[in-house]
């Protein structure tokens, strides 16, 4: 290993691939930052270049680093503006918009671009140790275990049901698990409630939606609700964390880095599921009165699922590199660069071609490394976003969510949908409802769908949930960490009770 | 995406390919100064992949002064159909990108117009179609497969990357009946994406895969799936090794072919000049560039020849489908 190391190390230290590094980080955190724009289209755009340049190590390093600066940059509009352009980032807006809203928003952004690093930097030290090893372990899934993953990824929901906002939560995610259901089903080939419309047949847009439950409402009640806007003035109050906090968010990034490490090596689930389930178990084991900060601006809750999606990034190389089995559309498009460049990503990569495996790896903690080194001085300017006045910023955040749901697909019913359904949600945000259930019961409804439906034609019924160990033990986990709370609470409740009667 | 960035992508690709020899390489043979391509889905597919490569090897080769591309998605592709129709008059300087699915989604209905709605300019590249086991399978051969199949029909599933009544599916089902076997009984197993049907069979979720041929053959360079069938006339230069379905007494033949239509009402001395490109296509070496990067096979029909195959496929599809109880 060591001598692939320093294969690695010369072939990322070249002048050009330092360059590339740079060149990609840059490009990905700033195109990334704009809402509506994820990684996939930044790397589907990026991809001409990368194989007009030859070199196949060069290609992917660039390429590479766009993927995780379009990671890096994707969390700063969730935090800034609310308005998540890639489903990974979607769980940093949980409680890095409250940050941002409550003033702290470059705490927020030193929070993301911290665990981000560690995250990032850790699930390569894991991928360069293991990867070998670990090309069994992204075999290890069957599909009725990814329906119970993402069943435990739910449980996430209980974060916002909050007092008296129980039913509220559940008819949001329900709400949004039966969107999820619009389109071609996953056991015929016939489509499902698109009412006859053509535009409905591929189902709703995650961009789309996601656009539509937080950035237009949130600009839409800035208008509707003049009077928030003396509420905060773009004052960045803080900076820094402080020590108590670092300690606070240290086990949770060490937690996370490995639990989104293993859960982006398996090709069904990735960077998405990685990050929820990151905040549904941080959320769920923190202590009582921190629970009730998730969502709230919590700093625990930022900080694990910005973990838990960069070490998933990392983790998907894995299926990619050792097998050359794509985990994610990101890395779909990255392993057909590989086979454009004559590449062929699987076992036999390390042993052919260990310039390219070790040089990806290398670039990585380069990567991550330049990320964390460009971000941190920038954060105070890029915070100041936030200072704009509203008047400006607010066209400025429609703008961007507009063109971002139209650009991806071309398609201006999209449009009419993004509207339609903004409306919709600024109504329901009116009435308290939570929005984010909604968002969370539409991307795992799908795969939960798809997943359980194949496990009930290979089992011929539901007898998966108890001949499969592991798909019992993961939903008696998922039935754990939605009960431990109210179980927590309960005890807690009847210890004061026993010591009022002691009284 | 913009038109803008669609030119500015084309160019940095065109200049780095070929340093900046744009006008030499337009000598006498312009055949026709510009196409426009309607993409039926979005960027990074396998339509796009394909308007956007054969629209590349037509202007440097010089056929075509300019290409300019138009991602239109929406119904899995029926929107473009429908513009492209309804819109025919002003659709002359339009060729569409549309494959195997435009037929099977025809019969189902899910498409209302079909092929003959069109005009039919040419069938330009094609994949044949293979069933896959995993390297450390016990299975070597479609027989095997069958055998296990007969033992164990509900625990021999096969898995594909397209829905139910999609072509990895109806692909499955026309083996075994070729081979005599009860094409209903399959146990299919659709996946979202041809990697998550991969990691299910080196898994062993399922026993075997049914997935287009150049991507079995990438997977079989790696050494981790071995290809048991292939649904081609002879074998395929790119894997010697692998049998046919023929070779082994199973009498079927499948193309997933990828071609060009035109807007209905197309007059015949334009057809002509667009078949002429794409004919003339062939023999550059910036077409054998795009097609060897993106393991494509040619096979190009023209005219006539292309309604005969789309009819001839339609008919093929259409029994089984019947056959299986989705029409």
């Amino acid at each position: 290993m060591l001598e692939g190391l320093l294969i690695g190390l010369t072939t990322a230290m070249s002048l050009q691939n330092l360059l590339m590094v740079i060149a990609g980080c840059l490009i990905g955190t700033f195109i990334g930052m704009l809402p509506g724009l994820g990684p996939m289209s930044i790397i589907a755009i990026m991809i001409p270049v990368a194989i007009s340049m030859g070199d196949p190590s060069a290609a992917l390093i660039l390429l590479a680093g766009v993927y995780y600066g379009a990671i890096f940059g994707g969390s700063t509009s969730s935090i800034l503006l609310n308005a998540p352009g890639v489903a990974g980032t979607v769980a940093s807006s949980f409680d890095g918009y409250p940050m941002a809203r409550q003033g702290q928003a470059g705490k927020a952004l030193t929070i993301a671009a911290i665990a981000s690093f560690a995250g990032g930097t850790i699930g390569a030290l894991l991928l360069m140790i293991f990867a070998p090893a670990l090309s069994s372990v992204a075999l290890l899934f069957h599909s009725a275990e990814y329906f119970a993953l993402m069943v435990v990824g739910l449980s996430a929901i209980a974060a916002f049901a909050g007092t008296g906002q129980v039913a509220k939560a559940m008819i949001m995610a329900i709400l949004g698990l039966i969107m999820a259901t619009v389109g071609e089903g996953a056991l015929f080939n016939l489509p499902r409630f698109t009412m006859g419309i053509m535009d409905l047949q591929s189902g709703f847009g995650f961009i789309t939606l996601a656009m539509a439950m937080f950035a237009l409402p949130e600009a839409l009640f800035l208008v509707l609700k003049p009077k928030d806007l003396q509420g905060d003035d773009g004052e960045i109050k803080d900076l820094r964390i402080t020590g108590s906090e670092a300690k606070a968010i240290a086990p949770v990034i060490g937690r996370q880095s490995l639990q989104g490490f293993f859960i982006g090596v398996l090709p069904g689930a990735g960077a998405t599921i990685a990050s929820f389930l990151g905040y549904a178990v941080e959320r769920n084991i923190a202590p009582k009165h921190e629970q009730d900060e998730f969502g709230k601006g919590s700093i625990k809750g930022l900080a694990a699922p910005e973990t838990a999606n960069n070490a998933a990034c990392t983790g998907s190389f894995v299926p990619l590199l050792t097998l050359g089995i794509p985990g994610s559309g990101t890395t779909a498009i990255l392993l057909g660069a590989l086979i454009a460049l004559n590449v062929t990503p699987g076992p036999r990569l390390m042993i052919d071609e260990p310039q390219i495996f070790w040089a990806v790896i290398m670039s990585m903690f380069i990567g991550n490394l330049v990320l964390l080194i460009l971000n941190l001085p920038l954060i105070p300017y890029i915070a100041r976003i936030l200072a704009v006045p509203r008047n400006y910023l607010i066209p400025f955040i429609l703008f961007f969510t507009l063109m971002g749901a139209y650009i991806g697909q071309n398609n201006a019913t999209e449009l009419l949908l993004l509207v339609g359904f903004g409306i919709c949600a600024t109504a329901l945000k009116f009435e308290d409802y939570p929005l984010a259930p909604l968002l969370i019961g539409f991307i795992l409804g799908g795969m939960m769908e798809d997943n359980f439906a194949r496990s009930m034609q290979l089992y011929d019924g539901v007898a998966f949930i108890w001949e499969r160990p592991m798909t019992l033990a993961l939903l008696v986990i998922a039935a754990i960490l939605v009960l431990l709370p109210s179980y927590r609470a309960r005890r807690a409740k009847a210890r004061a009770e026993g010591v009022a009667e002691g009284d | 995406m913009s038109n803008l960035k669609l030119g500015r992508r084309s160019l940095i690709a065109a200049v780095a390919a070929f340093g900046l020899v744009g006008p030499v390489a337009a000598d006498g043979d312009q055949v026709l100064d510009s196409i426009h391509f309607l993409i039926p889905g979005g960027a990074g597919g396998g339509w796009d992949g394909t308007a956007r490569g054969t629209g590349e090897a037509l202007t440097e080769s010089g056929l075509v002064g300019t290409a300019s591309y138009e991602n239109m998605s929406g119904g899995g592709g029926g929107k473009a159909i429908g513009y492209l129709i309804e819109n025919a008059d002003s659709n002359h300087g339009t060729l569409m990108v549309n494959s195997t699915p435009i037929v099977i989604r025809s019969l189902t209905g899910v498409f209302p117009h079909n092929f003959r709605d069109l005009t039919l300019v040419s069938g330009t590249i094609g994949d044949y179609a293979a069933i896959v086991v995993g390297k450390d399978s016990p299975i070597n051969s479609m027989a095997d497969l069958i055998a296990a199949f007969e033992a164990d029909p509900r625990a021999t599933a096969i898995g594909g990357g397209s829905v139910p009544g999609g072509m990895d599916h109806l692909v499955a089902a026309m083996v075994m009946e070729a081979a005599g076997k009860d094409a209903l009984a399959v146990k299919y197993i659709p996946y979202d994406a041809g990697g998550k049907a991969m990691a299910a069979l080196l898994s062993g979720e399922i026993a075997a895969l049914s997935t287009g041929f150049s991507e079995a053959v990438d997977l079989a360079d790696a050494g981790e799936v071995k290809i048991i069938g292939v649904t081609s006339d002879a074998r395929v230069d790119a894997a010697p090794d692998a049998m046919t379905m023929k070779e082994q007494g199973i009498d079927t033949t499948f193309v997933n072919w990828r071609g060009f239509f035109a807007a209905p009402g197309l007059p015949d001395d334009k057809l002509a000049v667009y078949q002429e490109a794409i004919a003339k296509m062939y023999d550059t070496p910036e077409w054998e560039a795009v097609r060897a990067r993106n393991g494509w096979v040619n096979i190009h029909n023209s005219g006539d020849d292309f309604l005969n195959f789309l009819e001839t496929q339609e008919k093929a599809i259409g029994d089984l489908m019947k056959k299986l109880g989705f029409l």
